[in-house]
């Protein structure tokens, strides 16, 4: 489903990997590993769409990449319940009640999401990519700050994603206890002789 | 896009959101000028409406700076690029928010502040159709320029830096019209050419906003 077809990344202007080659099939996952700085969140950014890859190609369906970061997007002034709501509008979804159930927000909708407490933030963060009814996941640390009985439940709800004909791409230090093959980014760290394209408009 | 726009509406109502904000800057500075000024009742009414167009645009400013970075601060934006919404449209839909909740409300509370500077009689309808014509432009100007500087760490002054330059077309329009209108002379031409100006960054602003976006989220 998702094909990635000798991929270099960079980031700030250093390419960080190069050579990446790598495909997720359907009903599988792919872990990727690799130290602080190994360019993890980089690859994952560039598979998403938000940054151009120096060279390869990414190749997906449109619009099937759901993508989940360090940060969840969440806005403290809005409840759980317009949070959800807000990106069901955007995705044009009515997956919302299943993504409410399968994270257990329940009691939680009528809170101001200010009063969330961390690993309560992740699990609604984690609950849009339900939301989105997306079929590739790409998530970067998803299980940052949630206590094991939630983590036991992301991988289930992760299993039941792919026993669904989803594929996921996770970056993660923890074993989630899926099948599926692990890729260590390491082994694709660039030498530092490849040059960036002659005009980087990052300057802005 | 009607979902961001309603969101960013109500996050602007709730509380820290900002809404009323440039409407009291406003009124500050034209309780200000007056004082200023001195007592000439003759010189203030003269000069009222450049200081109504004046306060808007720098009321309009003051909002500016939070129109994209809160999304990237928490990581919406990142979410909206990869969403089904181009990034066009969550231009468009910022912009058009933050017209909402600062530019309209100056615009209907123009007469009131009019009054406290001595505005002509002649003068109120045009001050009020110039601000309403023209302000939207602010907004989508602004967009742009909140567009460019997102990822940098307090990059407010570098905005206003960069945006009130941009803003000096409208300014001269829109404060013609208010003026010509209060004097009773024709003011087709200088609406005309502040209507274009609105129209023009409408229509092509929220490209240039997507397109530095899309720079700034790498």
């Amino acid at each position: 489903m998702l094909k990635v077809t000798d991929l270099a990344v960079a980031r700030g202007g250093i390419a960080v990997l190069e050579g990446v080659t790598f495909e997720v099939a359907k009903g599988q996952a792919v872990i990727l590993r690799g130290d602080n700085g190994s360019g993890k969140t980089t690859l994952l950014r560039t598979i998403a769409g938000l940054q151009e890859p120096l060279a390869g190609q990414v190749d997906c369906a449109p619009d099937s990449i759901a993508y989940a970061a360090h940060l969840d997007g969440i806005k403290a002034n809005l409840t759980v319940e317009e949070n959800l709501k807000f990106w069901a509008d955007v995705f044009q979804s009515d997956q919302m009640s299943k993504a409410v159930e399968a994270f257990d927000l329940g009691g939680l909708l009528q809170r101001p999401a200010n009063t969330l407490s961390a690993g309560q933030k992740r699990r609604l963060g984690l609950s849009r990519l339900l939301v989105t009814g997306r079929d590739i996941w790409v998530l970067d640390e998803p299980t940052v700050s949630l206590d094991a009985f939630t983590v036991k439940a992301f991988a289930e709800i992760v299993k039941a994603h792919l026993a669904g004909g989803g594929c996921a791409l996770i970056a993660t230090h923890v074993d989630l206890g899926l099948v599926g093959d692990t890729l260590d980014v390491m082994q694709f760290h660039a030498k530092g002789d490849s040059t960036l394209s002659s005009f980087d408009e990052g300057f802005l | 896009m009607i979902a961001l726009l309603m969101r960013d509406l109500k996050l602007a109502f709730r509380a820290g959101g900002g809404f009323g904000l440039g409407l009291a800057f406003f009124l500050i500075v034209v309780v200000l000028v007056p004082f200023g000024v001195g007592p000439q009742t003759a010189l203030l009414s003269r000069i009222a409406a450049g200081i109504l167009w004046v306060g808007a645009l720098l009321a309009c400013l003051l909002s500016l700076d939070r129109l994209f970075a809160l999304d990237w601060e928490d990581g919406s934006l990142d979410l909206l690029a990869t969403s089904p919404l181009p990034l066009e449209a969550v231009a468009v839909s910022k912009a058009l928010a933050h017209w909402l909740t600062t530019g309209l409300p100056l615009v209907v509370a123009s007469p009131v502040f009019g009054l406290l500077l001595g505005l002509p009689e002649a003068g109120y309808i045009f001050v009020v159709l110039s601000l309403l014509i023209g302000t939207p432009a602010l907004s989508f100007i602004g967009a742009f320029g909140a567009a460019l500087t997102v990822g940098i760490k307090r990059g407010g002054l570098l905005l206003s830096l960069l945006v009130l330059p941009l803003y000096v077309p409208t300014l001269i329009f829109g404060a013609e019209v208010a003026r010509r209108g209060s004097e009773g002379l024709a003011v087709q031409t200088p609406l005309l050419l502040l209507a274009g100006i609105t129209f023009g960054s409408m229509a092509l602003l929220p490209f240039a906003s997507a397109l530095v976006l899309r720079v700034n989220l790498r």
